[in-house]
């Protein structure tokens, strides 16, 4: 009772329940707010993507191609470079910013995002070994590329053992390193006209997109997003730490369950576009700054999309004649923010 | 087992270092000889195995039909001898200097910087001659390791090994994304880059090396006048300062010598990692943590690695060759998983 006195009500016979319920109503309020911001980001960055660039189609013109008109020039340009190249992006974006989300938030350190500790570059190097050394092709890149994450995955989890996630995060840089030195030996032994595939590997880019990519890619999130969303339930009281998770009836084999689904995730992506740098580790911090500091995977994923189909405009239009892979334009956005994190002393959970 | 042995297992050479003086003498005795022979026999297989393997007496005899090959191999030999000696004590005074267990030019951004001024040489000033790139090296790799290293000691705590070694993976993340993109305007640079960027000593003669040696016998010298300021840094800066020396002077000496080190053998060779961060630490569990023993012998055995490693990517996968870069990092990465493993990494 005492609570209602003190509290300056603006309903004057706001009960204790009333004012808790209110209470627990702003957070929803805006975690419904960010996710519909971002989401029309992505659909503004989207439009942009397809619609605007050298060659403009009018909204009119778009949706007359979609649903089968042939336009000279046109059809080609937006069904067969355009729109896969945006949907592409769209889709690897999300799963980036899905996985780096939960790697943060389960591992509780914003450093250990499968891009930093080397899980994106072990699913490229098993890649690039399937394509040059076995000639695969197709789906079986994106199986050698799960194959190659998970195993990177288990190695640093290993070798990390338990509690602390800064050996985690050495070990992963550690093997980023060597997986990087694998990537380059397979590059002196590839075709010399194929720097394409050279630099999607090294950087990530969706410069290369096609529909049947994008057909196994939309297949393999429709099966992963939803067991992630089922396995992330308890996500935000695994961030209070694994003891008091495990004390709160959240164990260990649901966490590890959602590691592996996020490592997939990564993996596919890696598969479908290289590993564009930073876009895992960026979406996580900045789906939570604008949630005021709670996890949201659903925004953290819109915010990967941005991301990637933000930079791949940039990358395709901001210098002159050049087309920058993605890669580059979210390696050259993220590394300062990875280095203002190192300079503030935010790579711990505390600050985060 | 003997005591010794034990030691040589032991995976903290920093945690011991009083158990060490009583145990290490014996094991000081044999390290000079031990070290000694298998460089030697690094520098003889180095010469003699490869795709087509020569009778070791070839090399001598001038009239031997197997001499101009082994003359050739000869060459990448002392190439390979002078970048391992180089990398590994570059390795051994960042890991000193920075009194941190996983300092190595490659992980901390060192080679990548001098990666970027190369190409960056290449592209827009049109450099073509190795004099050239191993200035513009050297420029690079001094701008990263600062860089890396005043990223790191910003916030609280200075540098800690995890802060340094993100600050090194984001700079280099960073640098490589703008090689990346310079490469992407300049295709002919692109394709000398990748054979460049993988790190190797092959096909690369003997005035390549004359070229860079001025500069590694520079830092030898810097080194070597390093070892009793690292010493001395060793006991932390106030106990430094308190002994006599001017911390910042010392510090700005031995790093001319990492740059001068990392920077003229990554000019040389190419980016090369892992070994500038195994040798000084196995090196250390033989003589300890004196760095006027551990310098020298570094350099022997950083030789030895690389010229064996070397060696044996000539023959791991015939007909092509595993670059001696690559080679560095599948012998290295077991080691610096080991390693931090047993380490109590600082936190922040």
């Amino acid at each position: 009772m005492n609570a209602v006195q003190v509290a300056p009500a603006p309903a004057p016979h706001a009960t204790g329940v009333e004012l808790v319920r209110r209470a627990a109503r702003g957070p929803v309020r805006r975690r419904r707010l960010v996710i519909a911001g971002t989401a029309v980001l992505v659909l503004a960055l989207f439009a942009a993507r397809t619609l605007l660039g050298d060659y403009t189609i009018t909204v009119p013109d778009f949706f007359r191609i979609l649903t089968g008109t042939q336009i000279p020039g046109a059809s080609f340009i937006l069904m067969e470079v355009k729109l896969p190249r945006a949907v592409l992006a769209v889709l690897v974006g999300f799963a980036f910013g899905v996985a780096g989300a939960v790697f943060q938030a389960t591992l509780r350190n914003p450093l250990a995002s499968p891009d930093v500790i080397g899980i994106s570059a072990g699913a490229s190097a098993s890649a690039v070994v399937a394509i040059v050394a076995f000639g695969w092709s197709g789906s079986m890149v994106s199986l050698a590329a799960v194959v190659g994450a998970l195993g990177c995955a288990v190695v640093i989890r290993l070798v990390a053992g338990p509690g602390g996630t800064h050996r985690l995060v050495l070990a992963g840089i550690g093997l980023a390193a060597a997986m990087l030195s694998v990537i380059h030996y397979f590059f002196t032994r590839a075709d010399e006209w194929d720097t394409q595939l050279v630099l999607r590997w090294l950087t990530g880019s969706v410069s290369q997109a096609n529909w049947s990519q994008i057909g196994v890619l939309a297949l393999i999130l429709v099966v992963l997003l939803p067991l992630v969303a089922w396995a992330a339930r308890g996500l935000r009281v695994v961030e209070l730490g694994e003891e008091t998770a495990y004390a709160l009836g959240e164990g260990p084999a649901r966490q590890a369950l959602l590691l592996v689904l996020a490592t997939l995730l990564a993996a596919v992506g890696v598969a479908a576009a290289g590993p564009v740098a930073f876009v895992a580790f960026l979406s996580g911090p900045i789906a939570r700054f604008l949630n005021a500091g709670r996890t949201t995977l659903l925004a953290s994923g819109f915010v990967g999309a941005a991301l990637l189909v933000g930079g791949d405009y940039i990358g395709d239009y901001a210098v002159g004649n050049v087309n920058f892979p993605v890669g580059v334009v979210t390696g050259a956005l993220g590394a300062p923010f990875l280095l203002w994190l190192v300079a503030t002393g935010r790579t711990g959970r505390r600050a985060s | 087992m003997t005591v010794a042995d034990v030691r040589v297992t032991d995976p903290d050479p920093h945690a011991s270092g009083t158990g060490r003086v009583a145990t290490s003498g014996r094991s000081r005795r044999w390290l000079p000889l031990v070290a000694v022979l298998v460089l030697a026999g690094a520098l003889v297989c180095s010469a003699t195995i490869g795709a087509a393997p020569v009778p070791v007496e070839a090399l001598w005899t001038p009239g031997h039909p197997d001499h101009a090959i082994a003359a050739a191999r000869l060459d990448r030999t002392w190439l390979a001898a002078a970048v391992g000696a180089a990398l590994a004590l570059a390795g051994a005074l960042m890991q000193g200097l920075t009194r941190n267990p996983i300092a190595d030019p490659g992980l901390l951004g060192v080679n990548a910087g001098a990666s970027m001024a190369i190409v960056l040489s290449i592209s827009f000033l049109g450099a073509s001659t190795l004099t050239a790139y191993v200035w513009f090296a050297l420029l690079g790799a001094a701008v990263a390791a600062l860089l890396v290293h005043a990223i790191a000691s910003l916030g609280r705590g200075g540098a800690s090994p995890v802060k340094i070694a993100v600050a090194g993976a984001a700079v280099t993340a960073a640098v490589t994304s703008a090689t990346s993109g310079i490469l992407l305007l300049d295709r002919a640079t692109l394709q000398s880059y990748r054979f460049w960027a993988v790190g190797t000593v092959g096909g690369r003669g003997l005035d390549v090396l004359l070229t860079g040696l001025p500069f590694l016998l520079a830092g030898l010298v810097l080194a070597i006048a390093g070892s009793r300021l690292l010493d001395a840094l060793a006991l932390g800066d106030d106990v430094a300062r308190s002994l006599g020396r001017r911390t910042a002077l010392d510090r700005a000496v031995i790093g001319l010598a990492i740059v001068l080190l990392a920077g003229t053998a990554t000019a040389l060779a190419g980016p090369i990692a892992f070994v500038g961060l195994v040798v000084p630490h196995v090196v250390r569990t033989f003589v300890g943590p004196d760095h006027r023993r551990l310098l020298p012998w570094s350099a022997v055995v950083g030789a030895a690695l690389v010229l064996l490693a070397d060696t044996v990517g000539r023959v791991a996968l015939p007909p092509t060759e595993v670059q001696v870069g690559v080679m560095a990092a599948v012998v290295g990465l077991p080691f610096f998983l080991v390693l931090i493993r047993h380490t109590r990494a600082g936190g922040l």
